[in-house]
């Protein structure tokens, strides 16, 4: 009796080591079959939202592009699984890791950091960006690399000149910063204002278009 | 509002290690490649669709239900494959497959399990689930699945020296 249930001890021990810690051999071997399936996901479009971390002078950016373009784009600090989770919740959650559909928005911001690239031509998905916001990201949008506006200006070519607070908050949530360049709207009489990446960054990207030249510091 | 399903990848990330552990148990480390990319491409179409409060709960449970009944598939596939043999030898263990043998005796011997029993031992200790959700992945009652299990067990005692 004991003898029997011992070896059945044995037995179920050995079984459930094989699921709690499998060899390395097979994680490796798992990890290599979901890298396959992620490709095959990403070349058939099946995934409606693909992410990829792209190199940055600031950081690995996360961005995240649907069948219409790039739809997020997020800076170092922000909690990736909290961005992630955010797409999965707003657009869909059939989304998986596949740089090959982020090889545009790759190419263009390497190209746009090294000072080659003065705009952009990838397409975007407006999809997580709402009405009132869409009129503000969209004169931003217009406004030519080197060139800045504020928040006022911005408002006003919203069509809401009163609503530059409202502007303001449209900026600070803006999805897709670099790419819609909210850095380029500065405060009245030239202080830069808040940037949802922080001001260095903001004086930065200004400095890299050559937008701060002759105007006061701060 | 129920709880929202995660990113599909973190679902993948989570969850990949056991479903390879139970194909190349169940199918055979030639086959388990295909069987995991059917069985999450399966996972990935039904995701969005996910509605069933179980389903979202233990999303373990319900990925491995699609990864038993794709293991199936795979041995009847090889059963139909198998036909034109004329070993009847062959011919009766046409479930069982030709396969390089496994990572060590124990899990050869599972993989040499009648299916309904491989499935509920490897669910049972490599995925840990309570009896009555390796029920639902074979799709048998409660009472049956611990019968499989029990018997599956019996047949390794058999095999394999502890």
């Amino acid at each position: 009796m004991s003898n029997t249930t011992n070896a059945g001890d044995g037995l179920e021990t050995a079984l459930r080591r094989g699921g709690e810690k499998p060899e390395r051999a097979l994680r490796e071997q798992a990890s290599a079959a979901a890298r396959r399936l992620a490709a095959r996901i990403a070349g058939e479009g099946l995934a409606d939202v693909s992410y990829a971390w792209l190199d940055s002078p600031f950081g690995p950016l996360l961005a995240a592009s649907t069948r219409h373009g790039l739809v997020r784009l997020a800076f170092p600090e922000e909690d990736a699984d909290a961005v992630l989770a955010a797409l999965a919740r707003r657009l869909s959650p059939r989304i998986v890791e596949a740089g090959v559909a982020l090889e545009p928005a790759r190419r263009e911001l390497e190209e746009y950091f090294e000072g080659r690239r003065r705009s952009f031509e990838l397409a975007l998905d407006w999809a997580l960006i709402g009405a009132f916001a869409r009129r503000v990201l969209g004169v931003t949008y217009r406004i030519p690399y080197g060139g800045v506006l504020n928040y006022a200006q911005v408002a006003a070519g919203a069509g809401s000149p009163r609503a530059s607070r409202a502007a303001g908050n449209a900026l600070g949530a803006n999805p897709l910063p670099i790419v819609i360049p909210c850095h380029r709207v500065l405060r009245a009489g030239g202080a830069l204002g808040g940037y949802a990446g922080g001001p260095e960054r903001k004086r930065w990207l200004l400095e890299l278009e050559g937008a701060l030249q002759g105007r006061p510091g701060r | 509002m129920s709880e929202a399903l995660p990113p599909f990848q973190r679902f993948l990330d989570a969850h990949r290690d056991v479903v390879w552990r139970f194909l190349v148990s169940a199918v055979g480390p030639a086959e388990a490649d295909d069987c995991f990319q059917e069985t999450f491409i399966a996972a990935l179409r039904a995701y969005p669709r996910l509605r069933g409060a179980r389903e979202r709960h233990n999303l373990r449970a319900w990925v491995l239900t699609i990864a038993h009944r794709k293991s199936l598939d795979a041995h009847r596939a090889r059963a139909r494959r198998a036909l034109p043999v004329e070993d009847p030898v062959q011919l009766e263990r046409g479930a069982a497959p030709a396969r390089e043998p496994l990572d060590g005796e124990l899990w050869s011997a599972v993989g040499e399990l009648p299916a309904r029993q491989r499935s509920a031992v490897v669910l049972r200790y490599v995925a840990d689930l309570p009896h009555r959700d390796i029920a639902a992945a074979i799709g048998c009652s409660e009472e049956a699945a611990r019968r499989s299990l029990h018997e599956g067990l019996t047949k390794l005692r058999g095999t394999v020296r502890a």
